[in-house]
Order: C-alpha cells, then sequence, then structure tokens
C-alpha cells in the first residue's frame, strides 16, 4: 500500500482536515486545537472509551461515537458541538458528581481538578439528579499516598499508568456497575501490597482528589503529568 | 387562655446575630418573667462527618463551620494538627497566623459593633426596627457607618492578602502556612494602619460619650456576677493566639492560672439540655450550674493584666476602672471590642515591622506523630478548642469542639432573665422590650452556626410561656 492512500479527509465541525489512517478524530481535533472535553484519555496511556465525555457526531450514523477510540474515515464529517452533545455530556458530568462525594471546597484538588474544570467549561451551575452520597472508604495505610474512593470518577488511568508504565499491575477495577472500585492488589489495603513500587505515577495521573500524596491540605495537590509522554517514548526506543 | 395562672411570650426570630435561634420567656401567676431561655435550633454534625477524613484536611473544613470567622477555626484547628505532627512551627508561620487572627478579630468586631449592634446605640433602644439597622445609621451619622465598613474592608483585605480570599481561605496548614507574605503585600497592609487605627480611636471616643445614655442597660445587660475564662501570656498580657488558660472570678481574683488548653477536659464540663443544640460549658470544679463563666472581648480584657501595646494598655487601664472587682455588666462587651479593635491594630503593626516576617520558611513537615491533639486560639468571641484523635494512618476517629457561643451558653440565658425581668412585663412584647432582649443577645455577638456546627435558615423568634406550657404570645421577625 503506497503512503499516499494512508491518508484520510475529513471534515470536522464543517473544516476540511486530512489525517493518517490510525488516527483518531481525538487526536485529529487536538492536532487543529478544536476542543473536545476528555476525561479517561491522557496522552501517553491507551485508550478505553470509558467516560463518553468525548462522544461526537458522525453524519450517516445516529449514533454518538467517542471520538477518542473512533478513528478517521475517509469522507467523514464529524460535529463536535451542538446542543444535543452538550446535553449529553453536562448529564455524564452531573451523574458523575451524584455518583459519589466531590465536595469541591474541601478537596485537596480544589482549582487543580480535571473534572472540576470541565463542569466550569460546559458552565454546569447544578446538578439535576438526587446525589447517592455512598458511604466510601479512605485508605491511608500507604505510607506516602492516601486513595480517597468518595473522589473517583473511575477513569482507570492509575490501572493503566500502573500497568502500561510502571509494569506493576498494583491497580485494577473490582466489582460492576455501581459497585465498581479501583484496588489494589487483591483488594488489600495499599499499604500492605507487595506489588506497589511507590512510583506515584498513579497518584500524578488521576484527573481527581482521588489519589493524593499525605499530607496535602486542601487545594494544595498538583498533579504532575509531563513525564508521561517522555516516559513513553523512551520505552518505545528501547523496545 | 383561659384559666392559665401564668404565661410565656417567645422571640422568634431574634434579629441582628450571626445565626438563628429563639428565645422563650415563662412567666408567673403576675405577669412577672419567670425563667428565660435561650435555644439555639441548628443542627449540622462537623464532629461525625469529619470522622474518617484525613487530618492535613482538617483545618480548611472546619473553616466551613462560619464565614465570619473562618480564619479563628482555621487557627484552632491547624494547632490541633501541629500537635499531631509534633512539630513546632517556623517563627514566621507563628507570626503570619497571629496576623491572620489578628485581622479576622478586627473584621468580626467590625461587624458585630458598627453594622449589628450601633443602630441599638446611635438610635436608641426604643428606635423604629425598620430604621435599626445600617442604613439607619448612614442616616443618622453617615461617618460612623463609614468608619464600620472601612474597618470591616481593612480585616478582611489582610486575609485576602495573606490567604488568598477573603472567605475560608486555607491558607493555614498543619506544620505552618502554605504560602510566605509578600513584601509588595506587607507594604500595602501597613499602608492602611494610620486610617484604622484613627477610626478604633474615633469609635471608641464616640462610645464612652454615649455610654452615660444606657445607665439602665449598664445596670441590667447581664450584670451579675460570674467567672471569666480567657487565655493570657506567661507575663499575664493579652493574647489571641497562644497563651494558657486564665480563670477569674466576680471579683477579679485569679482563680486559676496556666492552665494547659490540651487538658481543657479537666477543668472545663459540657453539659447538653434538652432544650437546646448549643452545649452548655461549666468550670469543673465549681460545678453545674455554678460554675457559669463568659468568654470573649469581656472575659479577655478581665483576665488580661495588659495588652502590651501603648494605646490599648492606656484604654484598657480606663476599662478596668468601670469597675472595682471584674468588669460584669455584658453591656461593657462593646467597650471591650472597641479596646480590643485598638489593640490588635496596633500589634498588627508591631508584627509586620518585624525583620523576620518575609522569610520564605514558614511550614514544618512532618507525618502524625501524635495520635491525639489539641488547638486552641482566641476567636473574636471567646476560646476556642479543637480536639481531634487520629488513627495511626493519619485519618480522624473522633473530634470534639468547644466554640466561644458555647462558653457563653449559660451567661447568655441568665442575662435573657436578667433583662427580661427588667424590661418585660404583661402578656404582651412591645418592640423596646423585644429590642432589649435581643440587644442583650448582641452584646455577646454569639455566632450560632459556629457554636452548635449547625445547619438551619431560622432567625431568632421569642415566645411567651404560661406556667401550664401555652403559648400566649410569640414575636417573630423577618431576619
Amino acid at each position: 500500500m503506497s503512503p499516499v492512500s494512508n491518508i484520510k479527509t475529513l471534515k470536522i465541525d464543517g473544516k476540511d482536515f486530512s489525517a493518517r489512517q490510525d488516527e483518531t478524530i481525538l487526536e485529529v481535533a487536538r492536532q487543529n486545537k478544536i476542543f473536545i472535553p476528555t476525561l479517561c484519555d491522557l496522552r501517553g496511556l491507551s485508550t478505553v472509551g470509558a467516560c463518553r465525555m468525548c462522544l461526537v457526531e458522525i453524519k450517516g450514523t445516529a449514533k454518538l461515537l467517542p471520538a477518542c477510540v473512533t478513528r478517521v474515515e475517509e469522507g467523514m464529517e464529524v460535529t463536535t458541538t451542538s446542543e444535543r452533545l452538550d446535553r449529553y455530556r453536562k448529564s455524564i458530568l452531573e451523574l458523575l458528581f451524584t455518583e459519589r462525594n466531590h465536595i469541591c471546597s474541601v478537596c485537596v484538588s480544589n482549582a487543580h481538578c480535571e473534572l472540576q474544570s470541565l463542569a466550569q467549561r460546559l458552565q454546569i451551575t447544578h446538578v439535576h439528579f438526587p446525589y447517592r452520597y455512598p458511604k466510601a472508604q479512605v485508605d491511608g495505610s500507604h505510607p506516602r499516598f492516601v486513595i480517597d474512593q468518595n473522589r473517583c470518577i473511575l477513569c482507570t488511568r492509575c490501572v493503566r499508568v500502573c500497568e502500561e508504565i510502571e509494569g506493576a499491575h498494583t491497580w485494577d477495577v473490582m466489582g460492576r456497575g455501581i459497585d465498581a472500585n479501583v484496588i489494589t492488589d487483591l483488594n488489600q489495603p495499599w499499604g500492605s501490597s507487595e506489588t506497589c513500587t511507590g512510583c506515584g505515577k498513579c497518584v500524578h495521573v488521576c484527573p481527581t482528589g482521588a489519589l493524593f500524596e499525605k499530607g496535602r491540605s486542601v487545594a494544595e495537590m498538583l498533579k504532575r503529568r509531563n513525564f508521561l509522554p517522555y516516559l513513553t517514548l523512551m520505552r518505545e526506543e528501547r523496545d | 387562655m383561659q384559666g392559665a395562672v401564668s404565661k410565656s411570650i417567645v422571640i422568634d426570630p431574634v434579629t441582628r446575630i450571626e445565626g438563628h435561634g429563639k428565645i422563650t420567656l415563662q412567666l408567673d401567676a403576675n405577669g412577672r418573667v419567670e425563667d428565660a431561655r435561650f435555644h439555639v435550633t441548628q443542627f449540622r454534625g462537623f464532629e461525625k462527618f469529619c470522622e474518617g477524613r484525613p487530618f492535613s484536611e482538617m483545618p480548611a473544613l472546619m473553616a466551613r463551620i462560619c464565614g465570619i470567622c473562618p480564619v479563628s477555626h482555621l487557627i484552632a484547628s491547624a494547632k490541633a494538627c501541629d500537635a499531631l505532627l509534633a512539630v513546632r512551627i517556623p517563627p514566621t508561620a507563628d507570626k503570619l497566623r497571629r496576623i491572620f487572627g489578628l485581622a479576622q478579630v478586627v473584621q468580626s468586631h467590625a461587624l458585630s459593633f458598627f453594622y449589628l449592634s450601633s443602630p441599638d446605640l446611635l438610635l436608641g433602644m426604643d428606635a423604629d426596627p425598620a430604621k435599626a439597622n445600617l442604613f439607619g445609621v448612614l442616616e443618622k451619622k453617615p461617618e460612623l457607618a463609614r468608619d464600620g465598613i472601612h474597618l470591616r474592608q481593612f480585616g478582611q483585605q489582610i486575609i485576602e492578602r495573606l490567604g488568598g480570599k477573603r472567605i475560608h481561605p486555607s491558607w493555614v496548614v498543619p506544620g505552618g502556612v502554605s504560602e510566605p507574605l509578600t513584601e509588595l503585600n506587607r507594604d500595602a497592609i501597613l499602608a492602611g494602619i494610620p486610617e484604622a487605627l484613627a477610626i478604633a480611636e474615633r469609635t471608641l471616643g464616640w462610645f464612652k460619650s454615649i455610654m452615660e445614655n444606657f445607665r439602665e442597660e449598664i445596670g441590667s445587660f447581664g450584670n451579675f456576677p460570674s467567672l471569666f475564662l480567657g487565655i493570657v501570656k506567661k507575663d499575664g498580657g493579652l493574647t489571641f493566639y497562644d497563651g494558657g488558660i486564665r480563670i477569674v472570678n466576680s471579683a477579679g481574683e485569679v482563680l486559676a492560672n496556666g492552665l494547659d488548653p490540651a487538658d481543657y477536659r479537666e477543668y472545663i464540663g459540657e453539659k447538653v439540655e434538652s432544650w437546646s443544640y448549643l452545649k452548655s460549658p461549666y468550670y469543673e470544679p465549681s460545678g453545674y450550674p455554678q460554675g457559669i463563666y463568659r468568654v470573649g472581648p469581656l472575659a479577655r480584657l478581665n483576665v488580661a493584666d495588659r495588652c502590651g501595646t501603648p494605646r490599648a494598655d492606656q484604654e484598657l487601664a480606663e476599662f478596668h476602672e468601670l469597675q472595682r472587682t471584674a468588669v460584669l455588666s455584658s453591656f461593657h462587651y462593646h467597650h471591650a471590642r472597641l479596646v480590643e479593635i485598638l489593640y490588635c491594630v496596633e500589634r498588627l503593626e508591631q508584627l509586620l515591622t518585624d525583620p523576620e516576617i518575609l522569610s520564605k520558611h514558614v511550614r514544618a513537615v512532618a507525618g502524625p506523630n501524635c495520635l491525639e491533639g489539641v488547638g486552641c486560639c482566641e476567636a473574636p468571641r471567646g476560646t476556642l478548642f479543637h480536639h481531634y484523635k487520629i488513627d495511626e494512618k493519619g485519618l480522624i476517629r473522633w473530634a470534639n469542639l468547644l466554640i466561644a457561643t458555647g462558653h457563653n451558653n449559660l451567661a447568655m440565658n441568665r442575662g435573657i432573665l436578667q433583662v427580661a425581668k427588667h424590661f418585660v412585663h404583661g402578656e404582651r412584647m412591645t418592640p423596646g422590650m423585644l429590642n432589649r432582649v435581643e440587644a442583650l443577645i448582641r452584646t455577646y455577638d454569639p455566632c450560632l452556626s459556629c457554636s452548635t456546627h449547625a445547619f438551619g435558615a431560622m432567625p431568632l423568634v421569642i415566645q411567651l410561656f404560661n406556667a401550664s406550657g401555652d403559648m400566649v404570645d410569640e414575636v417573630r421577625r423577618p431576619c
């Protein structure tokens, strides 16, 4: 196959773009500075399409498709912003807020939280669903880090970074649906995990205040994520 | 109420106070006030829902108890957390916290005096309720209202310059503070001191000039013997941040001195009455309810030997002249509040010109080293205790808070009884009677949402009850 045939042309929000055939709609949009909201996606990690924030409309398809895992196709016409998409995205965010206990004002990640900033960007002022107020656990058994399940949105970034970059696979997901939780090892206290190397990558990729460094006070947990693309690149080169 | 031999009056809601509550007055068969109760009707449960949280979140979490004095909760909570870390915080952090606390006293006292109480003092206790507010003050004596607004702004802006925002900053953290003070901010705060000082002097002068008009109120507004409790420095000086507990009796004699705030449970009992969510603390050695004590500005000036700043020391000496014994009338809370504002502004200048104040070393870092810690400071309304127990993972297992307004609970009840006996006659409340009962409460500047760490949306109400328990009158005002 000649290199030329690998290039696809498509329209995003009425504008023409060309992209490699192995690229996703999200990648093309980002390269061209078109904003599509995401929560579970993080550059340097595999994509899972879990949060559904990046849903877009594609002409000829009744279903909304997640831009992070949908590859470009020739002649594709993508819409990233519409009243319908806005409604869906807001509903998803509102449901995330009601699912556990997100109290921004007293959170270590206040003002540095992806969930919070996305809600602000999408101009969410109220949550229209009843809150569930589940009794969720805080595991402070690790000497340096804490997991607060109240603030977890099950994006699985921690699970992916631990497996794909660190290679430890300490984190995983247990349970289904509303009972799903991220766990360490076989649902043991984090502090007694034998696989955790204590590298802290999970803490820094976490989009909310669910994973944080011990001793951080409110609004003090700043996440550093720039290490991730470099680490990925270096590991790929080594392989 | 046929056949009723005695009646009771209900004031619900009590206005121009922070929070919501009601008063019931019990009348005897002759229509004289027999008993009075101050009910705090809110419940919030901070002590319970903080269980399981990492202790490092506590200062900012507990600051949410109150939007007026979040700084006091931040400081008491952070001090309790310092005890959990078992660290000595850097000297500059200590001074910065003091500045933060003083700024908050200035703004809170300004709120109490100018916004809530000056209408009573300027327009009189019998003034038209529609005018008894800051707008009424603006009309009659605009410079007084402007001074109040300016002074509150002065305090609030210091809080913003240090903590990033005026309400609920999270700048005070376990081990110190999160950011050092910049030169720019220090100079900006210092530039506001002369004006703040002038306002403090001016207002104190005005208050002293009108005090004579309130002779009857001075005599009957919570004018009774009680103990007074507050923290003082080792040399007996006034302090808001750190010191030992001193207790003086109504004769002005020191009953206890240098008590460690960490041992508060050894000398302070906490009684719970079924008719209020507000605890009734008392001095344990004297028993309940004889161990009634007062805290706050009046108590602080009664327990302190000196202020430690030149102008406030002169004013303190004059204040002590009001009475040979301890100053007993709760009406003098207003006077004490103004002396304290003067002290705070003078002390702010001393601290801000300290050569160490711009040091970048403002935080001590450690893990939890003790499983129990008590933090204590003087909030604008009185002595504040935060007491936490954690597990070895650093999660809160138990918390107890003793709030300034709580300490004054018994005294407020007794004060209401006294003022009601003096001013309330017959089965109907006149506006003047109602306002005097409320004004008594205002002298204590109670913060009811703080004191019960409570949630609620009901301003204060006064109810009148007869001996058989039937309500015969109720006074309710919009807040």
